[in-house]
């Protein structure tokens, strides 16, 4: 297979959403066949340029799925499967592409607040900002406010996302920004919240940067944020 | 003429009764056909019961003559053993017809009745006295007289809808160029013309049998060729009851089952009124009317082609109408559905019927309620199933476009559970695969699922804000189907029918 090939066949990949050879794709009859996994790694054996195959095969794949979904041809589970592809085969290429000095779109620290356990809308986000390009930090579930604000320090990461379900438990956000406030870095890091019970309202009551309702919104707003 | 056949929906049957309480129904149908027996008011039919060891003697009934008619045991039994146990009803795309089983629980749903208005909706905005900047669109509803025309169009939405399997006429034809030598021969070409299911209808007149098996005859490409793909077939409700056999159904019932095509012998007593209102009293009579016609047939022919009908209805206690969205409904024709099973008759059954005047939530209870037990039941083939409302006086295209969406879910949460080793190795493997992962999420691998169309979608007519739009969401929807071209019947054959069968609308011709 030669290059051009190849970063075609991960594009293709990443738009059937199979990570690895035994999965199956969006098409019938796939399974078996190489996957992002396989395909990526024999890139990087082939020597292709690891930046190469983020432009020509991850991100313009990543819009193709966009647009699918925007035009309702792929479901929820179609735009994770392929977000997921782009997140594994950023794992596989984060080292090169540090060899190479190139940095994410930059760190987002996300978590579910203190006393909350709910998490697959956080995880729905995670997986989506890794596979936008993101360096995703994911603390998981019932995280103290104490051990957001570490881990932002840590990572100096620019983004935080909180998410919560419980109204019991979205107070624990306010209580995350009054931290970052105290430790004198709220200017360096825009705070995402996100769940149920929240809104645009409260995030302007808590001091919040941004309301996301959904993991598209928050890739949109990073990307309004970054323009 | 071997497969394909619509696919319907396999169902494990629910069944009330156990098998004494089936043994005891059985039973008392007999005896009562034994004692009092039926008042028949056919003499052919009497006789022919006569001849085959039945008991007849006339009675004169204010001014009529009556033949009562008591049956022995056995000429039932035998009479219903003859009837066949499965049988195709015929459509002019032969995917689209319906392969019934008595010993096969798989159900189709499709329209009914003959309902005199058509009930046309409209969206209109009104604003609030109090803020002239709120406003709301309500839907308006106009009722028109039935036509040709408005049967064309329902039959052409009909093709349309993917859930229902097989198109009774739901509209009374009522244009002033109608009369009763031409009512049969245009409800018949106003429907086949516009869809190509299963066409089914009750004959207004037996003089123009010959002339709608012709029209038919010529759609299918000759007598043959109906006979083996049965694309029309009769509905004929012999029974009135309390136990009376009505004179010129009786002859329809003969002339039908002489011409070979299918029919139902059905039968639609109210509960409180025309049967008793207690489920053992209703079903024991509605079962012996069922039994007696289909001997009808059986004499008449061995081996004719017959459904076990049974609409059973509950009186109104306020007004002794037909109560039809209501618990004891489904009693009697879950039992009525399982008499057939035992006796491997196909069966005739109802459902989506209420007391809903306009679509809305009163209809979609009623019609819930019976849609999804009568699927349950296992009932070969059910009726009135698409756009009745008011009973059965009213037929709404936009109620049968909701029926659909709610049939079509019925269906799928019928559906075989999909439970085998195989499947259950791919969920060990899915498990141990999402939990050695970050995020512990099954998200992706919903995908197989859904892109077989094992998982639903959500409600077609859904509201995301804080007002039900559902009306209008599935006009629009509506609107989309009627768009879509039409299917007619090749024209040069149209032309044909036009020459040979006397009697059809002009406008009724479709290029």
């Amino acid at each position: 297979m030669d290059k051009q090939e190849l970063l075609e066949k991960i594009a293709f990949n990443v738009v059937q959403g199979r990570v690895e050879a035994e999965d199956e794709g969006f098409d019938p009859g796939l399974e078996g066949q190489p996957a992002v996994v396989e395909l990526v790694k024999e890139a990087l054996n082939h020597g292709i340029d690891p930046k190469e195959i983020v432009m020509e095969s991850l991100t313009r794949s990543m819009e193709q799925v966009g647009e699918k979904f925007e035009r309702n041809e792929y479901l929820i589970p179609d735009m994770l499967a392929s977000a997921e592809c782009v997140g594994v085969a950023m794992d596989i290429l984060s080292p090169h592409l540090m060899k190479a000095g190139v940095e994410s779109k930059g760190k987002f620290v996300i978590a579910t607040v203190a006393g909350d356990l709910h998490d697959i809308g956080k995880n729905i986000v995670a997986i989506m900002l890794k596979g936008a390009g993101y360096g995703v930090i994911d603390l998981g579930t019932d995280v103290s406010a104490d051990r957001i604000v570490s881990a932002i320090q840590e990572n100096q990461a620019k983004f935080v996302g909180l998410s919560a379900l419980l109204t019991t438990t979205m107070r624990i956000m306010e209580e995350v920004v009054q931290k970052l406030e105290q430790a004198g870095i709220r200017n360096n890091v825009k705070v995402l919240i996100g769940g149920a019970p929240t809104s645009a309202e409260f995030a302007t009551q808590i001091g919040a940067d941004v309301y996301c309702k959904d993991a598209f919104q928050a890739i949109d707003t990073l990307k309004s944020l970054a323009a | 003429m071997k497969g394909p056949y619509r696919e319907g929906i396999m169902v494990k049957p629910y069944e009330r009764l156990d098998q004494d309480q089936l043994k005891w129904l059985d039973e008392a149908s007999l005896k009562i056909l034994d004692d009092p027996g039926v008042w028949c008011y056919n003499e052919r039919a009497a006789m022919l019961f006569k001849s085959h060891g039945a008991k007849v003697w006339e009675e004169k009934i204010t001014g009529s003559t009556c033949w009562r008619v008591s049956f022995p045991a056995g000429l039932i039994r035998e009479a219903i053993s003859k009837a066949p146990s499965r049988l195709v009803l015929g459509a002019r795309r032969p995917e689209n017809r319906l392969l019934l089983d008595a010993e096969v629980p798989r159900v189709y749903f499709g329209s009914g009745s003959e309902a005199n208005v058509w009930i046309e909706t409209e969206m209109e905005e009104f604003v609030s006295v109090n803020d002239g900047n709120r406003k709301v669109r309500v839907p308006r509803f106009k009722e028109l007289r039935g036509t040709t025309s408005l049967l064309s169009r329902a039959a052409r939405l009909c093709e349309q809808l993917d859930h229902l399997d097989f198109f009774i006429r739901p509209l009374n034809i009522q244009d002033p160029g109608i009369n009763a030598s031409n009512h049969d021969v245009n409800k018949f070409f106003a429907s086949l013309n516009n869809i190509t299911k299963h066409v089914q209808a009750g004959l207004t007149s037996l003089d123009k049998l010959n002339d709608v098996v012709r029209l038919a005859e010529i759609v299918a490409g000759g007598a043959e060729a109906l006979r083996e793909n049965p694309m029309i077939s009769f509905i004929t409700c012999v029974f009135k009851s309390p136990l009376q056999i009505v004179e010129d159904t009786a002859d329809k019932v003969f002339a039908i089952v002489e011409s070979g095509l299918p029919l139902v012998i059905s039968s639609s007593p109210q509960g409180g009124s025309s049967a008793p209102i207690q489920e053992a009293g209703m079903v024991a009579q509605i079962n012996a009317e069922s039994l007696a016609g289909i001997t009808l047939t059986q004499l008449i022919r061995e081996g004719a082609p017959v459904l076990y009908g049974s609409v059973p209805v509950r009186a109104r206690l306020d007004d002794l109408h037909d109560l039809y969205g209501c618990p004891e409904f489904n009693q009697y024709n879950i039992d009525c559905v399982q008499l057939a099973r035992h006796y491997k008759i196909p069966s005739y059954s109802t459902a989506g019927v209420g007391d809903a005047r306009v679509p809305g939530m009163q209809a979609l209870f009623e019609k819930m309620l019976t849609h999804l037990y009568m699927a349950m039941s296992g009932a070969q083939y059910i009726h009135y199933a698409f756009g009745l409302l008011d009973r059965t006086n009213s037929f709404c295209p936009l109620q049968a476009v909701l029926d659909n969406e709610q049939i079509g879910k019925v269906k799928h949460g019928l559906r075989d559970p999909k439970v085998s080793p195989s499947e259950m190795d791919d969920v060990l493997k899915m498990v141990k695969k999402v939990m050695a992962s970050s995020h512990r999420l099954y998200a992706r691998h919903a995908r197989k699922a859904m892109h077989s169309g094992d998982i639903s979608s959500p409600y077609r007519f859904e509201t995301k804000g804080m007002e039900d739009k559902v009306i209008e969401n599935a006009l629009n929807y509506m609107a989309e189907l009627e768009a879509r071209p039409a299917d007619h019947i090749d024209s040069a054959v149209q032309d044909r029918i036009f020459a040979e069968v006397p009697g059809i609308l002009p406008q009724l011709k479709q290029s």
